[in-house]
């Protein structure tokens, strides 16, 4: 692919979709991102939203389409040569080398901007010295920026939680990305936590000038720091746009309450006020009614008390729903 | 490991101020928790502790000598023969991650390089020179293994964990099938090699020292050197070599890519790690420790046949690697010595001191020395499974604060500083 044809995008999804069998994981994706921006991708358990970063970083290979990066295709292309072009990532469930140092996992992320060899570590040359001095720098640098530089020399596995999330994205950012893709950076971490990691993730976008591509269910820090988003269900994508829009968008409702979720939770408030005013409940005609119209009834309730325990409401009257805490996808 | 650290950590933040820049000897000597030591760097007990050990070394064929225990030698060089190969198969196993279970393949490679190159070699180096082939010899059965070592990475490059050991004891077996069959009369089947009327060169300097090295202490005390005294102090040099150029190897990038490999693949290439070259680069580099390995014993016998090259020891190397410690090279040389070195010493002790023969006590004590040994490692695998002397994590000293983090006290710090580090779940 010429690079005219990326439009500016930094990277490119176009009709991607990978096949496992019968089931279509990932079904003709088509998603632009612009360098510098902070884009989400959400929806609900088994969307096919890990299977996506796995197309995008050379995990799987697309059985249709194309992704391409600054305009080359990465299809085929083996993971490390595309974390060489610039493409980083986490893992959803923590993937660092456990038995080896905070250090040492940040200096494998060095691994991609150097060059030494075999013959240069047996003799020890100069330029090895250097290089080697070079990298433990460098990594020292970024396990400061993640704020784990007393931690540098723990074993990864030692670390609590929320400092081995943020190892990943040091050991991540090591390998000087144009893009990193998040999974679930949020994943299990507490109120502060989370707010650190908001902080880490701007800082990574404004200080860096690194564009950053996440996955993730808690939907506070998705609307922080989001400034698009796309929604998958089902390997398809059913929405995109800014947060506002996905916030209110009946189909992004419906993938993540079900099928006449909207209906079932405007119907359980109506109950309920109903009961309160000791009025007898008149169930609603909901059939054949514009999706929209429940989305708005639900937005306009005035109280969250009654939501069902998958959706919350948060204070500006936006139905959400609560991260999910079960990993597996 | 998890745990240890952690109440090093809380001691040392207990009495940081009592024990911070001083540290006592008895606590430098006990574990060192008051200076943690950095990797590449010896602190000055162990430095003591190593030089010792090497006047040991040293001094040990002129006392075995003395004592008229001559054969023990042999048994000496052949233990560190098998370190050699367990050193090469450490890279391979202890630093990457795979398991082969084909070592026997490589020492065979080199063994029958070894024979090969060196009569030409010696013809063309001349009579006088001819003693000096041996290490170009070593070397190029070295890399002749490292050769076979790249080829066999080629097909299992894909393959990992069982599937690999499966391939890897095939080839091992392979290539002792297929010496044994004499391919184009290369090999010369079980009567092995250097075939009659053909003469191996002398090893460098054998000849000189066995006329004009002899220590004398009074009268009864004398020192010649011999075969095996040769071959202990060569072996001996030669392990030194491969220790240093191990230990480099695995403190560079490359002993970074292979750690990340062993660790997680998928996080590795997604880190950036070209996985195929890092697999090759330890199939290669633990083939040339094998093949060297090789080379030295063809050497020490004069001669060599197919019936060592077996799968049983391609297990005993396997066996020195993980009950010493994968990844540890103090491991790996605790381990040889015990693996090799207890039968030995059983049958050396039964046949010596409870007198010998097929029948009598000793023989049979003797006979046992691979059930005792094998009694040995289940109870070892049951009670350490990690090896005696397991791999430590590599420690640097930081260059940006000129500080170390984590085993001082700081970490607790930092922990308290940092409300991230807070209520973390695991």
């Amino acid at each position: 692919m010429a690079k005219t044809e990326t439009q500016g995008y930094l990277m490119q999804a176009i009709d991607a979709t990978i096949q496992f069998g019968g089931l279509r994981a990932v079904d003709s994706v088509n998603m632009n991102i612009t360098a510098g921006t902070i884009v989400a991708l959400i929806g609900p358990n088994g969307a096919g939203k890990t299977t996506f970063f796995n197309l995008l970083t050379g995990i799987y290979t697309p059985t249709e389409g194309e992704i391409l990066f600054e305009g080359r295709s990465v299809s085929g292309k083996k993971s490390h040569v595309i974390a060489d072009w610039g493409i980083s990532r986490t893992f959803q469930n923590i993937r660092l080398f456990k038995n080896m140092t905070a250090l040492e996992n940040v200096m494998v992320g060095r691994h991609v901007r150097t060059s030494s060899g075999p013959f240069a570590a047996t003799f020890r040359t100069p330029s090895f010295k250097r290089e080697e001095k070079q990298i433990q720098e460098d990594s020292e640098r970024w396990l400061e920026f993640v704020g784990l530089i007393e931690h540098a020399n723990d074993l990864a596995s030692s670390l609590p939680y929320g400092a081995q999330r943020r190892l990943e994205i040091a050991r991540a950012l090591a390998t000087e990305p144009k893009l990193i893709c998040l999974d679930e950076p949020a994943a299990g971490m507490n109120e502060s936590e989370s707010a650190d990691l908001d902080e880490l993730i701007l800082r990574i976008r404004d200080e860096l000038g690194i564009t950053v591509f996440l996955i993730e269910h808690d939907m506070k820090v998705v609307m922080n720091l989001a400034e698009y988003i796309y929604v998958l269900d089902f390997g398809k994508l059913i929405a995109e746009g800014v947060p506002a829009e996905i916030q209110s968008n009946p189909a992004v409702i419906a993938a993540y309450l079900g099928e006449g979720g909207a209906e079932a939770l405007v119907e359980e408030r109506r109950k309920k006020k109903a009961a309160e005013r000791g009025e007898e409940y008149k169930p609603l005609d909901t059939h054949g009614a514009p999706a929209g119209t429940m989305a708005e009834a639900v937005q306009t309730s005035d109280t969250a008390a009654a939501a069902p325990a998958t959706a919350v409401m948060d204070s500006d009257g936006v139905v959400m729903v609560a991260a999910d805490e079960n990993k597996g996808e | 490991m998890t745990k240890k650290n952690t109440s090093t950590n809380t001691t040392a933040s207990m009495e940081d101020a009592a024990v911070k820049g001083k540290g006592s000897a008895a606590e430098t000597l006990f574990g060192g928790k008051a200076k943690p030591m950095f990797t590449g760097k010896l602190s000055p007990v162990k430095m003591a502790l190593v030089g010792l050990l090497m006047v040991v070394l040293l001094l040990l064929p002129i006392y075995l000598q003395g004592m008229g225990e001559v054969l023990l030698l042999a048994s000496f060089v052949l233990i560190g023969l098998y370190i050699l190969l367990a050193l090469g198969l450490n890279i391979i196993i202890g630093y990457a991650g795979m398991l082969d279970f084909g070592r026997m393949a490589f020492y065979a490679v080199g063994a029958y390089a070894a024979m090969i190159l060196a009569i030409p070699l010696a013809n063309l180096m001349g009579d006088n020179l001819s003693q000096f082939a041996f290490p170009f010899v070593l070397i190029g059965s070295g890399i002749v293994a490292a050769f076979v070592g790249y080829l066999l990475s080629l097909p299992v490059m894909r393959l990992r964990g069982d599937y690999l050991a499966i391939v890897t004891l095939g080839f091992g077996e392979i290539v002792r099938i297929t010496i044994q069959n004499n391919p184009f009369n290369i090999t010369n089947g079980l009567l092995g090699l250097p075939r009659s009327g053909d003469v191996l060169p002398w090893p460098p300097f054998f000849e000189w020292l066995r006329e004009n090295v002899v220590l004398v202490m009074g009268n009864e005390f004398y020192f010649t050197v011999t075969r095996n005294v040769y071959w202990y102090y060569m072996i001996l040099l030669v392990l030194i070599i491969a220790i240093i150029v191990v230990r480099r190897q695995d403190n560079s990038r490359l002993g970074r890519s292979w750690a990340a490999m062993r660790e997680d693949e998928v996080a590795a290439t997604a880190m950036g790690v070209n996985v195929t070259k890092a697999k090759t680069w330890a199939f290669v580099l633990g083939a040339f420790w094998g093949g060297a390995a090789g080379a030295c014993f063809g050497f020490f016998q004069g001669s060599v046949s197919p019936e060592p090259f077996t799968f049983l020891n391609s297990v005993i190397v396997l066996a020195i690697v993980v009950i010493g410690g994968m990844g540890s090279i103090p491991g790996v040389l605790l381990g040889g010595v015990i693996i090799m070195g207890f039968p030995e010493l059983v049958r050396w002790f039964a046949m010596n001191h409870l007198g010998g023969g097929g029948g009598d006590i000793g023989g049979q004590v003797a006979n046992m020395r691979n059930l005792l040994l094998g009694l040995f490692m289940v109870i070892m695998m049951a009670v350490r499974t990690e090896g005696i002397i397991p791999m430590k994590p590599k420690l640097h000293k930081l260059y940006g604060k000129g500080k170390f983090g984590g085993t001082d006290g700081a970490a607790d710090k930092a922990a308290e500083a940092a409300p991230s580090s807070k209520g973390g779940a695991n």
